[in-house]
């Protein structure tokens, strides 16, 4: 048996769930791989063939556009069949059972899930009672993971510093409701950063977060002193079922990343955020839109760590690698 | 010839001539040397000067257009292919180190088209082997030689540049 339910008994990726439990030289991979798909986006064809024949489906129970997008995005450009299944309108809709769906979808012989989930443990769930044959990625469930965010985030730090030794990076904002935010200090300290701080009033913090191995500060000029690297949360007021806040016009004023609190940072500080934005809530525009602001780079990147996750997940590895 | 006296120098020398030749032949106007990577592309460097050709030289990783994905998976760290963005009407000549079985020049033909359909293209390796498994051959070679089974060649660089012959036990 497998040790971990995403690794094949060789050590490979099968399904794509979580960073928990995944090495430094597995993220590393997914990195290295994803720096090898950046230059299909620039060619005329943006296509490669590598998952011709191969079926994806897009499973979003919850709405982001942005996430499903370079999803199909990635994809497409491995040549790969790829349908979004509308949730709203499908048989779950109507009282079918999330095994009877998934049952149905192996039916029609498709190679791999692409899950989003309001739950957490949703795609581990499908992950465990899907054909051997099918592999999952987590594209965010509930409160828990959101794997591939995080290692576009990973990439696009490491575009910009080249290595994590030796790197302080500050999480800001809502860290209790963000899964975001939990993958992404598990990779940060898989990687080997020197520091992952996180940066929030207490009401918008786990309990032990510290057990996470991160500093856990309330004040932004402690928090941000010296930085490589701020990456700011959106406020999930969604999945606030109480009063967290006094108000976002209090908490931007504390915890708000200005053009004065970046001073804190070290001069060469890139700006984060996993969108999308609130303006003028966690981060001021001129910041957002600031030259240490890495924003749409991010995004850009996701396409290309998609692909390579699409890619070791199916590359099947039967032979000798 | 026997597989210990390959000399690279007389392989290049016999492959320039041939690429010359074939030029002429098939009158290439203006061709773009595209090289493989690795072996190819160290071959295309040396051809390249050697043919004293006017435009840059193309290299191309054609990792992603193999056919044994499915087995082996993908390394990471390919490197991206240089290639210009249009190739439609161009007379391109493809340069690896060995041919083989063919699969390596079929994944690179279909990463050519899809840069845009050239006007003709050469295939020019420095050693053609036994082992064929596909109806592809090269135009211009340097050498043909038969290998055992269970042997394979392999060349090594870019400095400095050596061919070796492997054994499959210890090269697998």
């Amino acid at each position: 048996m497998p040790k971990h339910i995403q690794l094949t008994e060789s050590g490979r990726l099968k399904h794509f769930l979580t960073i928990e439990g995944l090495d430094k030289a597995l993220l590393t991979e997914i990195l290295d791989t994803a720096e090898s798909f950046t230059g299909v986006s620039e060619h005329q064809i943006k296509k490669v063939p590598l998952l011709r024949g191969k079926t994806i489906v897009n499973l979003f129970f919850e709405n982001s556009t942005r996430t499903r997008t370079t999803f199909e995005l990635a994809a497409t450009r491995l040549s790969a069949d790829v349908l979004t299944v509308n949730i709203a309108t499908s048989a779950t809709a109507k009282g079918e059972s999330l095994l009877d769906t998934i049952r149905n979808l192996e039916a029609m012989h498709v190679d791999m899930f692409v899950v989003r989930h309001a739950l957490s443990g949703a795609a581990h769930f499908i992950a465990e009672h899907t054909a051997p044959h099918i592999s999952v990625i987590n594209a965010g469930d509930g409160q828990h993971a959101h794997p591939t965010q995080a290692m576009l985030d990973m990439f696009t730090i490491r575009q910009h510093k080249k290595q994590f030794d030796g790197l302080k990076v500050a999480i800001v904002g809502d860290i209790l409701h963000s899964r975001v935010a939990r993958s992404q200090i598990l990779a940060l300290n898989t990687l080997g950063v020197a520091e992952v701080r996180v940066i929030a009033p207490k009401t918008l913090l786990p309990a032990r977060v510290e057990h996470m191995g991160v500093i856990a500060l309330q004040d932004m000029r402690e928090g941000l002193k010296d930085v490589d690297v701020v990456i700011m949360l959106r406020l999930q007021k969604e999945r606030m079922n109480s009063a967290f806040l006094p108000s976002e016009s209090e908490f931007f004023n504390c915890y708000g990343l200005t053009e004065e609190q970046l001073h804190y940072a070290k001069p060469d500080v890139i700006v984060m955020h996993p969108g999308p934005i609130n303006r003028g809530v966690e981060i001021a525009s001129s910041v957002a839109d600031g030259e240490r602001s890495v924003i749409l780079q991010q995004v850009s990147n996701g396409v290309a760590v998609r692909m390579a996750v699409m890619t070791m997940v199916l590359g099947g590895y039967g032979g000798a690698a | 010839m026997p597989i210990n006296s390959l000399d690279l120098e007389n392989l290049l020398d016999t492959l320039e001539s041939d690429i010359r030749r074939s030029i002429k032949e098939r009158k290439l106007d203006n061709p773009l040397l595209i090289g493989i990577h690795s072996g190819g592309a160290w071959i295309a460097q040396h051809l390249h000067s050697r043919l004293q050709l006017a435009g840059p030289l193309g290299l191309m990783d054609i990792t992603f257009y193999r056919d044994d994905f499915s087995q082996i998976g993908m390394h990471p760290n390919v490197k991206s292919s240089q290639l210009p963005p249009q190739l439609e009407g161009r007379n391109i000549i493809l340069v690896d180190d060995v041919f083989y079985t063919g699969r390596t020049i079929r994944a690179a033909l279909n990463e050519i088209f899809d840069y845009g359909r050239p006007n003709q293209v050469l295939l020019a390796v420095l050693i053609e082997r036994n082992g064929r498994q596909i109806p592809l051959q090269p135009d211009c070679r340097g050498v043909r030689i038969e290998l055992p089974e269970g042997q394979r060649i392999k060349l090594t660089g870019p400095q400095p540049l050596r061919i070796e012959i492997q054994t499959l036990a210890c090269a697998a």
